[in-house]
């Protein structure tokens, strides 16, 4: 029970920091950023590559994979996304398109040496080693940074959205781009802004939760997926609501782990997704503005 | 310092002017331009199976099943308004179902390919229907999940032959009614639909796809006609999926693969989107493209995905349109 809890809260935090990157690029730009799996993925092998191949100490490795997340991001968006604004069904294919050249890409074998992610050699290490006890279950560190990053994280950036300057730019271009501009806001660049953020989001995301596991192509789907779902439950671009539905998806899963097996944890998401879609199309904090453009 | 500016200008030809009406009639040479793209092909298509050898027969038939849910992803992206991110789940579905049929029930794939279809579409369009009240970005997120979910539950649950899925399904008899029933297939469902989308029930889709408010306040239920356009797409998507259950005699995950869902877009994207010709025509280049380069293996997403991008970027309305306008039009250079 205890178990369920603590393992319960671990999961939920990391189902709100995948998905945190995703919320951010929509709510301000609304464009769903297909690659956020792909960029997540190609931190944890850039972070791997660095500290194997090169022998870079790890934190700077880890620095210079969030940098290149950012990159990443900053390029998805000048070459392609920015080619195509306004254009809703041409952004989603095109982020989807991206996302899955980075992702297939990856696997590639024998163009100038390069090996291919595959296999499950690509392990990172944890930033901390040792274990805790907490409610009597016995936790390993890096689980607890992540929730600690993610209690930070949250806060950090809600503040960010609503008490700065830029973080108020960007959300009024997602409000109303119209009248953003006639205030001086650039819609451009504040699209940039997010994608940038939202890259840099997912490569955080992908060094602090990455070490828990191997580093495979396939997490790239799982982690797009679960973000994905976090923002169809709870609402997109909603903060409370993907705190809400990280917490719903992620008891859910460790729940069903815990009671009926770890093959009903697909499942039993997949019956979540569709509840809520029946009973709330709107999402679980669905306001009326986002229930005009969903429903 | 003096520059000639030139710009391109572009004259209906007048025979394509001549043939928008009735006067269509009044010659051959009228009728035959009206015709020439139609009977292109068609003759194209049905006449190449005999003059191409097993391996390029099988090349066609691939070609040919990636063709029917690129005209599926067409359809309900540009005429009903819902971007479909994931059209392997109605190859999957269609394929599950007629392997089904046919391994655990016993019947002739005569039965189990039409019995498919129709299963496999009932079951996709079950399991879009919760999401069908949403709408754009919401729907293709929706959709792109359901075929990666299909595969964890079909695991999870360790149906139908679970991770190895099922072999020995019965195949057609005859590798030239293999490829002739395909094609049927194809042709049948593009000139289907372009007859389809000009009926009422295409306006009224369209009108959901422009403005649902507008048409709900007409007293329309969109979510009716939504399922209606679901249905239809999944039917002809499903066929595809059943057909490849038996082309290969094999079922498996691999039939929710991301290529089932990525393809069709490019193919739709290349060809052109909203000529519902065009996907038809993406298909069969891109898959001939993905045969010549075969060596790459896992490269073929890849390259899907390059040419997609390409096209969406640098020639977003796409082959077809091109070519069409080539034929309607003569263009000149004029000073301005």
């Amino acid at each position: 029970m205890e178990s369920v809890l603590v393992y319960g809260t671990i999961n939920s935090i990391i189902f709100a920091l995948n998905a945190i990157g995703f919320s951010l690029v929509y709510g301000v730009s609304r464009v769903p950023n297909f690659a956020h799996g792909s960029i997540y993925v190609l931190a944890g092998f850039v972070a791997w590559s660095l500290v194997n191949d090169l022998g870079l100490p790890y934190p700077l490795a880890v620095a210079i994979a969030l940098a290149f997340s950012a990159v990443i991001g900053w390029g998805i968006h000048r070459l392609v996304l920015r080619r195509l604004r306004g254009l809703p069904t041409s952004e989603i294919i095109a982020s989807f398109a991206v996302g899955l050249i980075i992702l297939e890409g990856l696997r590639l074998q024998g163009i100038g040496g390069f090996k291919g992610f595959i296999g499950p050699n690509y392990v990172l290490k944890p930033f901390v080693d040792g274990k805790i006890e907490v409610l009597g279950v016995f936790v390993d560190s890096q689980r607890l940074l992540v929730v600690g990053v993610g209690l930070v994280l949250a806060p950090v950036l809600w503040a960010f959205t609503h008490h700065t300057r830029l973080g108020l730019s960007l959300r009024a271009v997602a409000q109303d781009e119209q009248a953003a501009m006639m205030l001086g806001v650039h819609s451009d660049r504040s699209a940039l802004i997010a994608m940038v953020l939202g890259s840099a989001l997912a490569g955080l995301a992908a060094v602090l939760v990455l070490p828990l596991g191997n580093v495979t192509c396939e997490v790239g789907y799982q982690v797009l997926i679960y973000a994905l779902a976090v923002c169809i439950v709870g609402g997109l671009g909603n903060w409370a609501g993907t705190v809400l539905a990280s917490f719903l998806l992620g008891f859910a899963m460790k729940v069903s782990t815990h009671w009926f097996g770890a093959v009903w944890e697909s499942v039993v998401l997949v019956g979540t997704i569709i509840l809520v879609l029946l009973v709330k199309p709107s999402g679980l904090l669905g306001k009326q503005k986002e229930l005009e453009e969903r429903v | 310092m003096s520059t000639r500016k030139l710009r391109k200008r572009r004259v209906d030809r007048g025979i394509h002017v001549r043939t928008r009406g009735l006067y269509a009639l009044s010659s051959y040479r009228e009728m035959a331009y009206l015709l020439a793209p139609r009977l292109f092909l068609l003759v194209g298509l049905l006449g190449l199976p005999p003059a191409l050898d097993l391996y390029g027969q099988r090349v066609l038939c691939a070609a040919a099943v990636f063709a029917m849910p690129a005209l599926a992803f067409d359809f309900l992206a540009e005429y009903v308004g819902l971007v479909c991110l994931g059209g392997a789940l109605f190859i999957g579905f269609g394929g599950y179902a007629a392997g089904f049929l046919n391994a655990r029930l016993g019947l002739s794939p005569v039965l189990t390919i039409p019995l498919g279809t129709l299963a496999g579409a009932c079951l996709s369009t079950l399991v879009i229907l919760p999401c069908l009240r949403l709408r754009g970005v919401y729907f293709a997120m929706v959709t792109f999940m359901i075929p990666l979910f299909a595969r964890h539950v079909i695991v999870a649950l360790g149906l139908l032959g679970s991770t190895e899925g099922i072999t020995g399904l019965d195949t057609l008899p005859d590798p030239l009614i293999e490829i002739y029933v395909i094609l049927a297939a194809v042709l049948a469902s593009l000139f289907a639909l372009r007859r389809l989308v000009n009926e009422d029930l295409g306006l009224i889709l369209r009108g959901i796809k422009e403005n649902d408010q507008a048409v709900a306040a007409s007293g329309i239920s969109i979510l009716r006609y939504r399922v209606l356009a679901v249905f239809i797409a999944s039917c002809i998507g499903c066929f595809a999926g059943a057909y490849l259950a038996h082309l290969y005699g094999w079922l498996g995950l691999s039939l929710f693969a991301m290529d089932f869902s990525i393809l069709p877009i490019a193919a739709a994207v290349m060809g052109g989107t909203g000529t519902l010709a065009g996907p038809v025509v993406g298909a069969f280049l891109l898959t001939s493209l993905s045969e010549a380069l075969r060596g790459f293996g896992q490269l073929r997403v890849v390259l899907y995905c390059l040419v997609l991008l390409a096209f969406i970027l640098y020639k977003p309305e796409g082959l077809l349109k091109v070519l069409e306008r080539k034929y309607q039009q003569f263009e000149r250079r004029e000073e301005v």
